[in-house]
Protein backbone atom coordinates (compact mmCIF):
# COMPACT_ATOMS: atom_id res chain seq x y z
CA UNK A 1 0.00 0.00 0.00
CA UNK A 2 1.09 3.38 -0.54
CA UNK A 3 -0.92 5.68 1.52
CA UNK A 4 -2.59 4.75 4.80
CA UNK A 5 -5.74 5.99 3.20
CA UNK A 6 -5.75 2.60 1.21
CA UNK A 7 -4.85 0.58 3.97
CA UNK A 8 -7.88 2.74 5.85
CA UNK A 9 -10.40 1.76 2.83
CA UNK A 10 -9.21 -1.74 2.74
CA UNK A 11 -9.93 -2.64 6.90
CA UNK A 12 -12.92 -0.52 6.44
CA UNK A 13 -14.00 -3.18 4.14
CA UNK A 14 -13.92 -6.09 6.30
CA UNK A 15 -15.88 -4.36 8.76
CA UNK A 16 -18.41 -4.02 6.16
CA UNK A 17 -18.19 -7.41 5.68
CA UNK A 18 -18.50 -8.18 9.33
CA UNK A 19 -21.98 -6.80 9.30
CA UNK A 20 -21.28 -3.48 10.87
CA UNK A 21 -24.27 -0.59 11.10
CA UNK A 22 -21.97 1.85 12.11
CA UNK A 23 -17.86 2.09 11.33
CA UNK A 24 -16.16 4.87 12.61
CA UNK A 25 -12.60 6.17 11.01
CA UNK A 26 -10.96 8.21 13.72
CA UNK A 27 -7.52 9.88 12.67
CA UNK A 28 -5.45 11.96 15.12
CA UNK A 29 -2.00 13.83 14.31
CA UNK A 30 0.06 14.72 17.73
CA UNK A 31 2.69 16.59 16.15
CA UNK A 32 4.09 17.65 19.97
CA UNK A 33 3.83 14.01 20.70
CA UNK A 34 5.05 13.31 16.93
CA UNK A 35 2.42 10.92 16.88
CA UNK A 36 -0.21 9.62 14.42
CA UNK A 37 -2.90 7.47 15.66
CA UNK A 38 -5.46 5.67 13.69
CA UNK A 39 -8.44 4.36 14.93
CA UNK A 40 -11.45 2.42 12.76
CA UNK A 41 -14.03 1.02 15.08
CA UNK A 42 -17.15 -1.11 14.44
CA UNK A 43 -19.78 -2.63 15.56
CA UNK A 44 -20.09 -5.66 13.59
CA UNK A 45 -20.17 -9.45 14.07
CA UNK A 46 -16.71 -9.31 15.94
CA UNK A 47 -14.24 -12.27 16.40
CA UNK A 48 -13.41 -14.76 19.09
CA UNK A 49 -10.02 -14.26 21.15
CA UNK A 50 -8.46 -17.06 19.61
CA UNK A 51 -9.25 -15.43 15.47
CA UNK A 52 -7.66 -12.11 17.13
CA UNK A 53 -4.47 -13.99 18.02
CA UNK A 54 -4.08 -15.24 14.29
CA UNK A 55 -5.21 -11.84 12.46
CA UNK A 56 -2.08 -10.78 12.02
CA UNK A 57 -0.62 -14.06 10.61
CA UNK A 58 -0.72 -13.03 6.59
CA UNK A 59 -1.38 -17.07 6.51
CA UNK A 60 -4.66 -16.87 8.16
CA UNK A 61 -8.22 -15.57 6.70
CA UNK A 62 -11.18 -16.18 7.39
CA UNK A 63 -11.93 -15.78 3.63
CA UNK A 64 -12.59 -18.52 0.96
CA UNK A 65 -11.81 -17.16 -1.93
CA UNK A 66 -7.72 -17.00 -1.14
CA UNK A 67 -5.75 -18.51 1.31
CA UNK A 68 -3.29 -15.78 2.50
CA UNK A 69 -5.03 -12.16 4.10
CA UNK A 70 -2.30 -9.19 3.98
CA UNK A 71 -4.59 -6.15 5.10
CA UNK A 72 -3.71 -6.09 8.81
CA UNK A 73 -0.19 -7.41 8.38
CA UNK A 74 0.47 -5.14 5.98
CA UNK A 75 -1.35 -2.28 8.81
CA UNK A 76 0.67 -3.89 11.30
CA UNK A 77 4.08 -3.38 9.53
CA UNK A 78 3.46 -0.04 7.93
CA UNK A 79 3.07 1.20 12.09
CA UNK A 80 5.86 -0.80 13.26
CA UNK A 81 8.32 0.75 10.91
CA UNK A 82 7.66 4.21 11.99
CA UNK A 83 8.42 2.62 15.63
CA UNK A 84 4.46 2.44 16.47
CA UNK A 85 2.29 -0.27 17.50
CA UNK A 86 -0.94 -1.95 15.85
CA UNK A 87 -4.15 -3.66 18.28
CA UNK A 88 -7.17 -5.29 17.72
CA UNK A 89 -9.73 -5.41 20.08
CA UNK A 90 -12.90 -7.43 19.65
CA UNK A 91 -15.45 -9.26 20.97
CA UNK A 92 -17.72 -11.90 19.69
CA UNK A 93 -21.16 -9.56 19.20
CA UNK A 94 -19.74 -6.42 20.09
CA UNK A 95 -17.80 -5.20 17.18
CA UNK A 96 -13.94 -4.42 16.45
CA UNK A 97 -11.10 -1.67 17.22
CA UNK A 98 -8.24 -1.79 15.21
CA UNK A 99 -5.65 1.04 16.33
CA UNK A 100 -2.57 1.96 14.92
CA UNK A 101 -0.10 4.14 15.74
CA UNK A 102 2.52 5.85 13.64
CA UNK A 103 5.52 7.72 14.25
CA UNK A 104 4.56 10.65 12.91
CA UNK A 105 7.96 12.52 10.98
CA UNK A 106 9.41 8.79 10.77
CA UNK A 107 10.98 8.67 7.33
CA UNK A 108 9.55 5.50 6.84
CA UNK A 109 5.84 6.58 7.77
CA UNK A 110 3.19 6.88 4.50
CA UNK A 111 1.29 9.73 4.20
CA UNK A 112 -2.29 9.60 5.08
CA UNK A 113 -3.29 9.67 1.04
CA UNK A 114 -6.47 10.38 -0.04
CA UNK A 115 -8.58 10.38 2.34
CA UNK A 116 -11.89 12.10 1.34
CA UNK A 117 -11.81 10.07 -2.02
CA UNK A 118 -11.71 6.65 0.77
CA UNK A 119 -14.56 7.87 2.77
CA UNK A 120 -16.33 9.09 -0.56
CA UNK A 121 -15.61 4.97 -1.64
CA UNK A 122 -17.08 3.51 1.48
CA UNK A 123 -19.93 5.38 1.51
CA UNK A 124 -20.71 4.68 -2.15
CA UNK A 125 -20.09 1.08 -1.40
CA UNK A 126 -22.32 0.63 1.10
CA UNK A 127 -24.74 3.39 1.02
CA UNK A 128 -27.03 1.69 3.76
CA UNK A 129 -24.44 1.35 6.46
CA UNK A 130 -23.19 4.79 8.41
CA UNK A 131 -19.54 6.08 8.49
CA UNK A 132 -18.28 8.85 10.81
CA UNK A 133 -15.05 10.39 9.98
CA UNK A 134 -13.48 11.82 13.17
CA UNK A 135 -10.31 14.02 11.76
CA UNK A 136 -7.85 15.82 14.43
CA UNK A 137 -5.08 18.02 14.00
CA UNK A 138 -3.58 19.43 17.04
CA UNK A 139 -6.23 20.19 19.30
CA UNK A 140 -8.76 21.23 15.53
CA UNK A 141 -11.26 18.58 14.76
CA UNK A 142 -13.44 18.35 11.46
CA UNK A 143 -16.07 15.37 12.02
CA UNK A 144 -18.32 13.93 9.02
CA UNK A 145 -21.13 11.38 9.75
CA UNK A 146 -23.43 10.01 7.20
CA UNK A 147 -26.27 9.85 10.01
CA UNK A 148 -26.09 13.71 9.40
CA UNK A 149 -26.04 13.56 5.32
CA UNK A 150 -29.45 10.91 5.67
CA UNK A 151 -31.08 13.14 7.84
CA UNK A 152 -31.04 15.69 5.24
CA UNK A 153 -30.89 13.65 2.14
CA UNK A 154 -34.03 11.41 3.34
CA UNK A 155 -35.48 8.38 2.14
CA UNK A 156 -35.41 9.62 -1.14
CA UNK A 157 -31.81 10.46 -2.50
CA UNK A 158 -28.98 7.41 -1.63
CA UNK A 159 -25.55 8.30 -0.47
CA UNK A 160 -24.38 7.01 -3.46
CA UNK A 161 -25.75 9.45 -5.83
CA UNK A 162 -22.42 10.78 -7.28
CA UNK A 163 -23.39 14.55 -6.56
CA UNK A 164 -23.51 13.46 -3.09
CA UNK A 165 -20.43 11.70 -2.87
CA UNK A 166 -19.02 14.73 -4.95
CA UNK A 167 -20.83 16.90 -1.84
CA UNK A 168 -19.02 14.34 0.98
CA UNK A 169 -15.16 14.19 -0.83
CA UNK A 170 -15.62 18.02 -0.86
CA UNK A 171 -16.67 18.38 2.54
CA UNK A 172 -13.94 16.45 3.44
CA UNK A 173 -11.18 17.44 1.80
CA UNK A 174 -12.28 21.01 3.29
CA UNK A 175 -13.19 20.09 6.86
CA UNK A 176 -9.28 18.51 6.84
CA UNK A 177 -7.70 21.53 5.40
CA UNK A 178 -9.39 23.87 7.70
CA UNK A 179 -7.80 21.45 10.55
CA UNK A 180 -4.23 21.10 9.27
CA UNK A 181 -1.78 24.02 8.12
CA UNK A 182 -0.20 22.07 5.54
CA UNK A 183 -2.98 19.54 4.76
CA UNK A 184 -0.48 18.50 1.44
CA UNK A 185 2.01 17.40 3.74
CA UNK A 186 -0.43 14.92 5.99
CA UNK B 1 -16.63 24.69 4.29
CA UNK B 2 -19.25 22.85 2.54
CA UNK B 3 -22.76 22.86 5.16
CA UNK B 4 -25.81 20.90 5.40
CA UNK B 5 -27.55 24.18 3.98
CA UNK B 6 -25.68 23.00 0.83
CA UNK B 7 -26.45 19.29 0.43
CA UNK B 8 -30.18 20.41 2.15
CA UNK B 9 -30.09 22.90 -1.72
CA UNK B 10 -28.98 19.89 -3.32
CA UNK B 11 -31.25 17.54 -2.35
CA UNK B 12 -33.69 20.10 -3.45
CA UNK B 13 -32.26 19.85 -7.15
CA UNK B 14 -31.90 15.90 -6.89
CA UNK B 15 -35.34 15.23 -5.97
CA UNK B 16 -37.00 15.28 -8.95
CA UNK B 17 -35.28 14.05 -11.03
CA UNK B 18 -33.36 11.24 -9.20
CA UNK B 19 -34.60 7.47 -8.81
CA UNK B 20 -32.90 5.76 -6.20
CA UNK B 21 -29.56 3.70 -7.30
CA UNK B 22 -30.82 0.13 -7.18
CA UNK B 23 -29.88 -3.29 -8.76
CA UNK B 24 -32.48 -4.21 -11.17
CA UNK B 25 -32.34 -7.29 -13.41
CA UNK B 26 -32.33 -4.49 -16.45
CA UNK B 27 -29.21 -2.72 -15.22
CA UNK B 28 -25.88 -3.20 -16.49
CA UNK B 29 -23.80 -3.59 -13.62
CA UNK B 30 -20.05 -2.85 -13.56
CA UNK B 31 -18.07 -4.86 -10.53
CA UNK B 32 -14.72 -3.34 -9.23
CA UNK B 33 -12.42 -5.84 -7.37
CA UNK B 34 -12.15 -3.97 -3.77
CA UNK B 35 -9.98 -6.62 -1.89
CA UNK B 36 -6.50 -5.94 -0.27
CA UNK B 37 -5.32 -6.71 -3.40
CA UNK B 38 -7.12 -4.74 -5.68
CA UNK B 39 -7.09 -1.85 -3.51
CA UNK B 40 -2.78 -2.12 -3.65
CA UNK B 41 -3.11 -1.83 -7.34
CA UNK B 42 -5.19 1.00 -7.53
CA UNK B 43 -9.00 -0.05 -7.65
CA UNK B 44 -9.93 3.23 -5.68
CA UNK B 45 -9.48 5.62 -8.40
CA UNK B 46 -10.37 3.04 -11.11
CA UNK B 47 -13.60 2.55 -9.10
CA UNK B 48 -14.35 6.80 -8.98
CA UNK B 49 -13.66 7.48 -12.33
CA UNK B 50 -16.09 4.86 -13.33
CA UNK B 51 -18.73 6.93 -10.94
CA UNK B 52 -17.65 9.69 -12.43
CA UNK B 53 -17.75 9.26 -16.24
CA UNK B 54 -21.16 7.21 -16.02
CA UNK B 55 -22.46 10.29 -14.39
CA UNK B 56 -20.78 12.61 -16.53
CA UNK B 57 -22.99 10.94 -19.18
CA UNK B 58 -25.98 10.41 -17.51
CA UNK B 59 -26.02 6.60 -17.86
CA UNK B 60 -28.74 5.57 -15.68
CA UNK B 61 -29.65 1.77 -16.38
CA UNK B 62 -25.92 1.47 -15.32
CA UNK B 63 -25.01 0.46 -11.44
CA UNK B 64 -21.33 0.63 -10.14
CA UNK B 65 -20.62 -1.49 -7.71
CA UNK B 66 -17.86 -3.47 -5.48
CA UNK B 67 -16.61 -6.73 -4.52
CA UNK B 68 -14.66 -8.56 -2.92
CA UNK B 69 -11.04 -10.77 -4.19
CA UNK B 70 -12.43 -12.33 -7.65
CA UNK B 71 -9.53 -14.57 -7.32
CA UNK B 72 -7.16 -12.88 -9.88
CA UNK B 73 -4.50 -10.72 -7.59
CA UNK B 74 -1.74 -10.35 -10.12
CA UNK B 75 -4.34 -9.00 -12.92
CA UNK B 76 -6.05 -6.49 -10.39
CA UNK B 77 -7.23 -3.64 -10.38
CA UNK B 78 -9.85 -6.09 -11.97
CA UNK B 79 -13.23 -5.44 -13.27
CA UNK B 80 -16.49 -7.10 -14.57
CA UNK B 81 -19.03 -6.08 -16.81
CA UNK B 82 -22.81 -7.88 -16.59
CA UNK B 83 -25.18 -7.05 -18.90
CA UNK B 84 -28.30 -9.03 -19.66
CA UNK B 85 -28.30 -11.83 -22.11
CA UNK B 86 -24.65 -11.05 -22.44
CA UNK B 87 -21.99 -12.89 -20.99
CA UNK B 88 -19.58 -11.67 -18.86
CA UNK B 89 -16.50 -9.26 -19.57
CA UNK B 90 -13.36 -9.27 -17.14
CA UNK B 91 -11.29 -6.16 -17.73
CA UNK B 92 -7.81 -6.51 -16.07
CA UNK B 93 -4.70 -4.81 -15.17
CA UNK B 94 -7.03 -1.30 -15.20
CA UNK B 95 -6.50 2.28 -15.31
CA UNK B 96 -8.28 5.27 -14.54
CA UNK B 97 -7.10 6.22 -18.11
CA UNK B 98 -8.75 2.96 -19.85
CA UNK B 99 -12.43 4.12 -17.97
CA UNK B 100 -13.50 6.42 -20.78
CA UNK B 101 -13.00 4.13 -23.48
CA UNK B 102 -14.60 1.05 -21.77
CA UNK B 103 -17.76 3.75 -20.92
CA UNK B 104 -18.44 4.81 -24.35
CA UNK B 105 -17.49 1.84 -26.66
CA UNK B 106 -18.83 -0.98 -24.20
CA UNK B 107 -21.31 0.41 -22.19
CA UNK B 108 -23.12 2.94 -24.88
CA UNK B 109 -22.60 1.22 -27.51
CA UNK B 110 -22.41 -2.54 -26.99
CA UNK B 111 -18.78 -3.71 -27.85
CA UNK B 112 -16.37 -5.09 -25.30
CA UNK B 113 -12.64 -3.30 -25.54
CA UNK B 114 -11.26 -6.78 -26.16
CA UNK B 115 -7.66 -5.56 -25.87
CA UNK B 116 -8.47 -4.37 -22.38
CA UNK B 117 -10.14 -8.10 -21.51
CA UNK B 118 -8.29 -10.81 -19.54
CA UNK B 119 -8.84 -12.79 -22.71
CA UNK B 120 -6.06 -10.80 -24.44
CA UNK B 121 -3.89 -10.77 -21.51
CA UNK B 122 -3.75 -14.38 -21.42
CA UNK B 123 -3.31 -14.40 -25.41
Amino acid sequence: MQELSLNILDIAENSVKAGASLITVAVCYRPTADRLTVTITDDGCGMDAETVRKVTDPFYTSRTTRRVGMGLPLWKMAAEMTGGTMTVESAPGVGTTVTAVFGMSHIDRLPLGDLPQTMATLIGGSPEKDFRLEFEYDGARFTADTREYRAVLGEEISLAEPEVLAFITGQVAEGMAECCPAPEKL
Amino acid sequence: MKSLEELAALRERMKNNVAMRQDNSTATRVVVGMATCGIAAGARPVLTAFVEEVNRRGLKDVVVTQAGCIGMCKLEPIVEVFQPGKEKVTYVKMTPEKVSRIVTEHLVNGNPVTEYTVGAYME
